[in-house]
């Protein structure tokens, strides 16, 4: 008999079952998303072609209307016009059309980083401070306090849109960088608390004396020890927040326009000449998707790794 | 180095009083611990002398000064925590850097304190090792050696070896008490451990619900208790307490328990209450065939160089201390009788000990 393995690791049998099933999961949730990237680099023929093409000759075709605003013109002008200067305006011709000017989506996507990690950010910082408030100190009504800033999101955050939409109309909050930054933390932040809290409990608070005894002030302890220990927590938290904020469409539609407009609400507004502009809505979404992609993988190694590991016996 | 003073130390929780109008001077260069059971108030004084707690209401004096209500980093004072609490981002050098660079000390200076501390402490091989790659007793040393090196002017220590296994615990204790000659530093030292209290100790302050009861050398904590649970938290087993259901008066020399007549050192005051107990420790008893309390072996322990000895009588379980020699039985009727004069006597309405010629 093989004794060299312990009677609670799974068998080799277990494993390969439990391999399979993580692998059909993981096309399963690729499909839709394999799909819209393929449909990204159809040219807007192939994208509607029925049978759906599985192999087709990629094209930018969908990148190129993302980024730019164009119009028809006839052949005859076209033939009047110098030859196209480089690889895209010749794009665009082929499909006798030309270039006006750059397409609003760049000014949306930069709209949706700052309102994104500018909302994260603060939730992060702000939830960071409050969870080791409520971690460490005797804050008068704790557990009441604690159950009021969850129960703001015992409703969806949407259900007191009329309200908002009002009150950022009179205060002037309305379509700005500002109001949006705001309405985001404000719906992030009581899942930051409750998270963070849960971490900093975790941490003992030796380490933070040993430092104030040492000579930091609580402050400066609680920057230099305590938030490096906390960053597996600080990570798993951000990477909620920006995912909320990176993808909130209600509010986004209801309370900006112009100036401070994200992506998702202007991404569906992507309308080709004579049906929808399938390829360049699925660049756009495709574009949109990797930030969130990037920022996660970045902060997963913290996912993982308990750095607090070895130092202190329980 | 410089002596500490408590004076009137308090502090609350809401409505719990950890720390009761505690008095205490502790005397420079003295290893001083405090002893109880858990949430006697023992590490929350030592946490108010480290400015870990402000105090409720008292002052606090290191050397000449007042230090109550004054920042931890202001009062030149190192701890060593029962949890290490080593940084676990930097390896074990900048570990005992940390506290001299945040006073500003050149590196010149840094790097010979902090490599002297390491040899006297025998971790100097292990300077650029990580804090994850040490064990227990390693770790601890570590932590010795970053209260160490700041030359502070008090050591305080909080059950520092409650986390070694008894075997490592054993030599980290002489090497504490080693360590405190060599360097001579004023030290307080938080423990629920007698032995470990017995063992390091100048002086030991016992406390329990937040009040000092003593405060005494080793050997008059165990041998002259001042309250009843002094005598039975020391020693193991504690003392026995046997019922005296009558009134001591100043003077009286003997007693009588269960119509037998013992002797007691003279008394030198009257008791407050009529129900009293005469205190003695199992080691001061021994059997005797006549003349003594009669009773019934009811357990027999063996300690290697010592047998403890449950004797049931009417009056309760008495324990005795024996020689390893004798032989005895499980059911076999004894009569045991004090062998000296340690014998105390206690006021059951204060449960503190009377004045005695033998307390005196």
């Amino acid at each position: 008999m093989d004794t060299s393995r312990s009677y609670l690791e799974p068998s080799s049998f277990s494993k390969k079952i439990a391999a399979a099933i993580i692998i059909v999961y993981t096309v399963i949730t690729l499909i839709p998303i394999s799909w819209m990237v393929m449909t990204s680099f159809k040219n807007v023929d192939s994208a509607i072609s029925y049978p759906p093409e599985v192999l087709f000759e990629p094209s930018l075709e969908g990148y190129v209307n993302l980024f730019t605003n164009r119009s028809r013109q006839s052949p005859e002008y076209l033939d009047s016009l110098p030859p196209p200067e480089n690889w895209y305006e010749e794009l665009v011709r082929s499909r006798e059309m030309v270039i006006t000017g750059p397409s609003k989506f760049l000014g949306r996507y930069s709209n949706s980083m700052i309102i994104g990690f500018g909302s994260t950010f603060a939730s992060v910082f702000l939830g960071a401070l409050a969870a080791y408030a409520f971690s460490r100190f005797r804050v008068p009504l704790k557990d009441d306090l604690l159950f009021f800033i969850l129960s703001t999101r015992m409703f969806p955050p949407i259900a007191v849109a009329v309200p908002i939409f009002i009150m950022y109309r009179k205060i002037g909050l309305g379509d700005t960088h500002l109001g949006m930054i705001i309405l985001y933390t404000v719906v992030n932040l009581s899942l930051a608390v409750w998270l963070l809290k849960g971490f900093m409990d975790e941490i003992p608070k030796e380490y933070e004396e040993a430092a104030m005894i040492d000579g930091y002030s609580r402050l400066q302890a609680f920057f230099k020890v305590v938030l490096p220990q906390a960053m597996t927590g600080i990570a798993a938290t951000a990477i909620f927040c920006m995912i909320f904020s990176w993808n909130e469409y209600a509010f986004a539609v209801l309370l900006t326009q112009f100036n401070a407009q994200t992506a998702p609400p202007f991404i569906p507004t992507i309308i080709g000449e004579g049906g929808l502009d399938w390829p360049a809505i699925g660049a756009g979404t495709t574009l949109f998707l990797l930030p969130v992609m990037i920022f996660t993988i970045i902060l997963r190694k913290h996912l993982l790794r308990g750095i607090t590991f070895g130092a202190v016996r329980k | 180095m410089s002596q500490i003073k408590i004076v009137n130390l308090q502090k609350s929780f809401g409505d719990f009083t950890a720390v009761k109008n505690s008095n205490l001077k502790i005397n420079d260069k003295e290893f001083f611990v405090l002893l109880g059971p858990s949430g006697c108030g023992k590490t929350t004084t030592l946490r108010m002398i480290a400015g870990l707690e402000l105090p409720t209401s008292g002052e606090i004096y290191l050397g000449e000064e007042e230090v109550g209500m004054l920042r931890a980093s202001e009062r030149d004072i190192a701890f060593v925590f029962q949890l290490f609490a080593l940084y676990p981002h930097m390896n074990v050098r900048n570990n005992l850097s940390f506290p001299l660079k945040m006073q500003g000390y050149k590196k010149n200076d840094i790097k010979t304190r902090v490599e002297e501390a390491a040899k006297l402490l025998r971790i100097d091989h292990l300077l650029s090792s990580n804090i994850s790659s040490l064990s227990g007793g390693d770790r601890q040393r570590v932590a010795l050696g970053r209260a160490l090196v700041r030359r502070p002017k008090a050591f305080l220590m909080d059950e520092p070896l409650g986390t070694l296994d008894a075997e490592f615990r054993e030599l980290m204790c002489l090497e504490l008490k080693k360590l405190h000659i060599d360097i001579g530093a004023t030290t307080v030292y938080v423990t629920h451990d007698q032995l470990e209290a017995m063992s390091l100790a100048d002086r030991i302050a016992v406390m329990d619900g937040g009040q000092i009861l003593q405060a005494d050398e080793p050997n008059i904590i165990y041998n002259k208790p001042k309250t009843k649970f002094v005598a039975s938290f020391i020693g193991s087993p504690g003392m026995n307490f046997i019922d005296i259901n009558e009134g001591i008066s100043n003077e009286q020399s003997s007693i009588s328990i269960e119509d037998v007549n013992f002797n007691i050192p003279k008394q030198f005051e009257n008791s407050k209450s009529n129900k009293n107990f005469f205190g003695i420790r199992p080691e001061n008893l021994s059997l005797t065939n006549k003349g003594g309390l009669k009773g019934s072996v009811f357990g027999v322990e063996y300690l290697g160089s010592r047998k403890i000895i449950t004797v049931k009588t009417n009056i309760g379980e008495i324990k005795v201390k024996t020689d390893i020699s004798i032989n005895i039985k499980l059911n076999e009727n004894v009569q045991i009788k004090p062998s000296n004069d340690n014998i105390i006597i206690f006021d059951g309405e204060t449960d503190k000990s009377l004045n005695s010629e033998f307390m005196k």
